[in-house]
């Protein structure tokens, strides 16, 4: 019994600072409808910056204490909404969520140069005071967090509810036009919200380091923690969000107490969050659809199918002399470059032409590798099926969301890549903790596909045939569809299209073709472990995507490409390892806005050039092509030239996140 | 029994009563119409009947089953087809593909995946006599998001009629055509409703109301205020005060000749 | 004669390739009443919108109080004294009536004198100050949204449809408040589709049809062109 006690009061310490954490991420997403995934890592960068101050500079710890969490983390957060996430409420979901996961990247990669990994000690708050309280023993630490959310859940409530700011900052969840009309400015009820919200993912990240320690990527998947707790109360109320916060901490202590040491059990603790957030997930309320939709969007031009021939052989030529041109290392390097590429195409359908974003994309290789190495069918039977698991796991993660939107969607698919990485891969049927599984080059009617330089050719073969297929689908019935479901989905619903079976079908079949580009990597290894498929690397995935193009092949096969050549890069200077990080993400966070990305100006170089040498070379491009990349440059421009606006492009998914804050089922904020 | 019947339906958003208690009907081959002041709830009555909007009690009935539960979609797949007040034409798609999309949907997940390769060439002749049927096959090539309000109304109602509906609902049709055009439009609807569908429309235009509907319900407030044939509504006190304010209506003899 | 308190001057707007606003002519005379009347889709929500600083207009002016407006912003509008009660949903339903009204005060007057006027006015704001805004019927939430032109004494009163979806005899008591309103010397312009109500208090009235002003003059004048263009000249 006492020991229960004990551990419910331990849970209760974890879970004050999860809700610290979780009530700065609702306040931000509740006036602004910016879901911020980088809200982790701003608390880790803000941890790292309270260390640097304490123990580097030697500063005493009040006045450490009063500069992060007075000064530097509002600033940070005044600047980012200023400058990065305004208006990125009203646009697609999918830029937001771009944005910030550029935003967590670039973070990481920053805090990685700044502080280059060594070990460092974060101390409690006076570590050497503690009370016994019966059997157990209370540190002063853990006191201190209990007194900090109690203050915070008090100062939110005064602030929201008895100040007139605070009014303004719930009226502009509401209706910020009518805040205006009024005389009210929402711009700075959302520049005070991202500030507080800042200086609370700095208080949690602080109270929370002694526990997790000063850790890039641990402090940074708190955000999965606090999404989980902020989803009991629909990312709105913070009590029930307070409530969600105790509940898994609590849940969390439980877990350490009385699940065996041992075996599968032991692997839950880390995946508790990510559990806890798809049971909420699975018994939220339907989203209505939603009528009056932004029209009207450009998106690369897709060619016809001998053009799209014509490129891929082009592209097969150019891999067959590459490859024989290059050492063995860089054969493999092509190879990843191909798998890269291959998943990056899964995201062209369902990013680039379906609006939904993945979070998860790379995991889904691992599943599709996993399966490979598991069946152990070398062959083209064992590729197809690998390719369907994973496209059944993909239904599977799909499945909870089914009646939710694009928000919850992106955010479970995270969860999801989580539980992958932390607990499924290394558990004693997958890959085992850091552990590998032999694979087997394919064969193909009984003859194997042997050598390196065959194999990597067969894999850029893949990436053409996958893309080509794709392409096809495009033009066709498909592509009209996914269009159509993007510029209205409400008229979709009523010709008699189920968009919710619709989009799990959907990111199935994405799934599918990134399980198949991880089963042929699979083979390409020889060896395949759970260390290849580390959830950060879906976030880069997407990122690289995004910056390439996710809109066109070309983006896929460039970005993919470029995902390879990173850790070379990164390899060749190590000391600047983490500046490409950082680069890569504020390059994202700057890029985001526009998902056509790179390839698109490839394009337009491409036919400036020709337009100038090569004359009538190209005489057979569509004219259409050309006055829709006139648009589009019209409409890139336009962006670049007001960075604060969102985007004219919109997705299937914004609409429907509004909708999920207007619902009145939701409430009030407090 | 009629194709539709609106029993009692009640929406409210937060404390404000969109539709009040509203009892209604349309039927097979009869052009009903739906008429009222501006906020009367009207086009929220076409969200409960398609199922976009959930009503807060209430029922409706389609073909004699009970609908509510629906969502929209099964509803759409059972016959229940629909136009927008603001427009939801698929801007970046042509014309003429935003009605093949509406065909597409009708084929099924299979057909999705068939690349378009000359296929199904009966299909594509039904759409183009489709958007010739309603008046806009020289706009086929361009896109949606480029053409006029009133070309766009009548390729909402070509997607519609892709779908081979039961009951067509209408929300302001007309608003956006020419008087032209407005006649060519009446005529259609007469000739769509003889085949047998059922249509219910909400419509500002009195001309085309009153020339082509069988029976009007005339909404208020929420509350349907007045039903009947167009010469009944046409001499409805009620109707009267309810679209020209409520000074003593009586007295004033230019604005009852006005409506009639 | 003076300055008129608003002055628009062939004003176009339009939503992407749709004009809406075809040259706007219009004047509210200092201290007068103008009604705005038209049918549906004439462009009237269109014109309090760019008026009030929500959207941008493609061409022309707009002179409140002689002065020019230009890229003023509806937050920096509301702040001088210009107060816009936009149709449909005009108060925080999310908000109790006290903080709708405590959010008054940003147009520049003491919160406790903005309590003061709405609950004189309205005492029965003041039994449900504690209630939701959202929760209160249709009438009282405008009377709501009423009590920031009561007691901000603005420069000029937009009002967009106040009768939407409003029973009559709220209607008619509203509009005795308008009218009170006009009384203590401010200017209102007017949008109404229920044309006998809105004339009933004003002093002007326009009729507005296809983005433009079609006519204007005294209220009684502009009833036999407003049967004609509202019931499409189904005479």
């Amino acid at each position: 019994m006492s020991s229960l006690f004990a551990f419910t009061l331990l849970g209760l310490f974890t879970g004050a600072a999860y809700a610290i954490v979780a009530s700065g991420l609702v306040l931000t997403y509740a006036t602004t409808r910016v879901f911020n995934i980088a809200h982790g890592a701003f608390g880790m960068v803000l941890a790292f910056t309270f260390w640097d101050f304490t123990q580097r500079q030697g500063m005493p710890t009040l006045l450490s204490l009063f500069l992060v969490l007075g000064v530097v983390a509002p600033a940070i957060g005044w600047f980012i909404q200023r400058f990065v996430t305004k208006g990125l409420g009203e646009g697609p979901v999918s830029v937001a969520l771009v944005v910030t996961v550029g935003l967590l990247v670039g973070l990481i990669g920053l805090a990685q140069y700044i502080w280059p990994p060594e070990p460092r000690i974060l101390l409690p708050f006076h570590p050497e005071t503690g009370w016994q309280v019966g059997e157990t023993y209370i540190t002063a630490h853990q006191l201190i967090t209990i007194i900090c959310s109690i203050v915070v859940a008090v100062g939110l409530y005064v602030l929201l509810n008895r100040t007139r700011i605070g009014t303004a900052m719930r009226a502009s969840v509401d209706n910020p036009e009518l805040l205006k009309l009024f005389g009210g400015r929402p711009d700075t009820a959302a520049s005070l919200a991202w500030a507080i919200g800042m200086s609370l993912a700095a208080l949690g990240g602080i109270l929370l380091t002694p526990v997790v320690g000063l850790d890039y990527y641990a402090l940074t998947l708190l955000v999965i923690n606090a999404y989980a707790a902020a989803m009991l109360g629909r990312l709105k109320s913070l009590p029930l969000t307070f409530a969600g916060a105790m509940g898994l901490g609590i849940l969390e202590s439980w877990a350490v107490a009385y699940l065996p040491t041992e075996g599968f059990w032991s692997t839950i603790r880390p995946v508790i969050p990510a559990l806890f957030l798809f049971a909420i997930v699975v018994v939220m309320p339907q989203a209505q659809l939603r009528i009056g939709q932004v029209k009207g969007i450009v998106s690369a031009p897709v060619p016809n199918l001998r053009k799209s021939m014509g490129w891929g052989v082009v592209l097969l030529v150019f891999g067959y002399v590459l490859i024989g041109a290059v050492s063995r290392a860089d054969v493999l390097l092509i190879g990843v470059a191909a798998t890269y590429a291959m998943v990056m195409l899964s995201l062209v359908l369902l990013t680039g032409y379906g609006g939904h974003v993945s979070l998860a994309q790379f995991t889904f290789a691992g599943v599709g590798a996993l399966a490979y190495a598991k069946l152990e069918e070398p062959n083209l039977t064992g590729l197809v099926l690998s390719a369907v698991i994973a496209a059944g796991v993909g239904a599977l993660v799909a499945l909870p969301v089914l009646r939710l939107t694009g928000l919850y969607l992106a955010l479970s698919t995270m969860a999801f890549a989580v539980l992958m990485d932390k607990m499924i891969f290394q558990a004693d049927y997958a890959f085992k903790f850091n552990g590998v599984l032999a694979t087997e080059r394919l064969s193909i009617a009984g003859i194997k596909i042997e050598s390196d330089t065959s194999y990597v050719w067969f894999m850029v073969l893949c990436f053409v045939v996958m893309a080509v297929a794709l392409l096809t689908l495009r033009r066709g019935a498909l592509g009209r569809l996914l269009i159509a479901m993007r510029d209205s989905p409400s008229a979709c619903g009523t010709l008699g299209l189920d968009l919710r079976w619709f989009r799990v079908g959907l990111f199935s079949a994405s799934a599918g073709m990134a399980g198949a580009a991880g089963a042929l990597f699979a083979g390409l290894r020889g060896t395949v472990g759970a260390a290849d498929f580390l959830y950060f690397q879906s976030l880069l995935v997407l990122l690289l995507a995004v910056v390439f193009g996710v809109t066109s092949v070309t983006g896929a096969l460039l970005g993919g490409t470029a995902l390879m050549l990173l850790p070379v890069w990164q390899s060749s200077s190590p000391e600047l390892a983490g500046l490409l990080f950082a680069l890569l993400g504020f390059g994202a966070v700057l890029l985001g806005r526009d998902p056509n990305g790179i390839a698109n100006n490839v394009f337009k170089l491409g036919r400036w050039g020709w337009g100038r040498w090569g004359g009538d070379v190209l005489g057979d491009l569509d004219e259409r092509v050309g006055g829709r990349l006139a648009a589009i440059t019209r409409g890139l421009s336009g962006n670049l030239m007001r960075p604060g606006s969102p985007s004219p492009a919109r997705s299937v998914d914004d609409e429907i996140a509004a909708d999920e804050l207007d619902a009145p089922l939701a409430g009030k904020v407090v | 029994m009629a194709l539709l019947e609106v029993d009692d339906v009640v929406v409210k958003f937060g404390g404000v009563t969109a539709v009040n208690h509203a009892t209604f009907t349309a039927d097979s081959g009869v052009i009903t119409g739906l008429i009222g002041p501006n906020g009367a709830g009207k086009t929220t009555c076409f969200n409960v009947i398609s199922g976009l909007q959930r009503p807060t009690s209430g029922r409706v009935r389609f073909t004699g089953r009970s609908v509510t539960r629906w969502p929209v979609h099964r509803r759409a797949k059972h016959g229940v087809g629909r136009t927008f007040q603001r427009l939801e034409a698929f801007g970046s798609l042509t014309v003429r593909d935003n009605v093949r999309v509406a065909a597409d949907i009708q084929g099924g997940p299979l057909a999705w995946l068939r690349p378009d390769l000359g296929s199904g060439r009966s299909g594509r002749l039904a759409i183009e006599a489709l958007l010739d049927r309603v008046g806009i096959a020289e706009y086929a090539d361009e896109r949606a998001d480029s053409i006029p309000t009133g070309t766009a109304r009548l390729l909402e109602l070509a997607r519609a009629l892709a779908c081979d509906p039961k009951l067509l609902l209408l929300d302001e049709p007309s608003s956006g055509l020419d008087e032209t055009e407005t006649d060519a439009f009446g005529d259609l609807l007469k000739d769509l409703a003889s085949e047998g569908c059922a249509i219910l429309m909400v419509e500002h235009d009195m001309d085309l109301v009153m020339a082509v509907c069988d029976e009007i319900h005339v909404l208020d407030f929420g509350t349907i205020i007045a039903s009947g044939d167009p010469a009944e509504i046409r001499n409805d006190p009620a109707v009267q005060r309810a679209y020209l304010g409520y000074a003593e209506v009586e007295d004033d003899t230019s604005v009852m000749e006005a409506i009639s | 004669m003076s300055v008129p308190i608003l002055e628009v001057v062939d004003l176009h707007a339009a939503y992407g390739r749709i004009e809406v606003l075809r040259g706007v002519d219009l004047a509210v005379p200092k201290g007068a009443v103008m009604a705005l009347l038209g049918p549906n889709g004439a462009g009237k929500s269109t014109l309090v919108k760019v008026i009030c600083g929500q959207k941008a207009a493609t061409s022309g002016d707009i002179h409140l109080a002689g002065v020019h407006l230009k890229g003023a912003g509806s937050d920096d509008l509301a702040r001088v004294g210009l107060c816009t009660i936009p149709e449909g949903r005009s108060v925080f339903p999310n908000l109790t009536v006290e903080e709708n009204l405590v959010l008054m005060s940003y147009a520049g007057v003491s919160r406790g004198a903005i309590l003061d006027t709405a609950y004189s006015y309205f005492p029965r704001l003041h039994e449900r100050r504690n209630q939701l805004a959202g929760t209160m019927s249709g009438g009282e939430q405008q009377m709501l949204a009423m009590s920031r032109a009561l007691a901000s004494d603005p420069a000029l009163l937009l009002l967009d449809e106040l009768s939407m979806g409003l029973a009559p005899l709220i209607v008619e008591e509203l509009y005795e408040t308008v009218a009170r309103i006009a009384e203590s010397g401010v200017s209102i312009l007017c949008i109404e589709q229920f044309a006998r109500t809105a004339l009933k208090v004003s002093d002007y009235a326009a009729v507005m049809s296809g983005g433009r002003i079609v006519a204007t003059g005294e209220p009684g004048e502009i009833l036999d062109t407003m049967a004609d263009v509202i019931l499409g000249g189904a005479a």
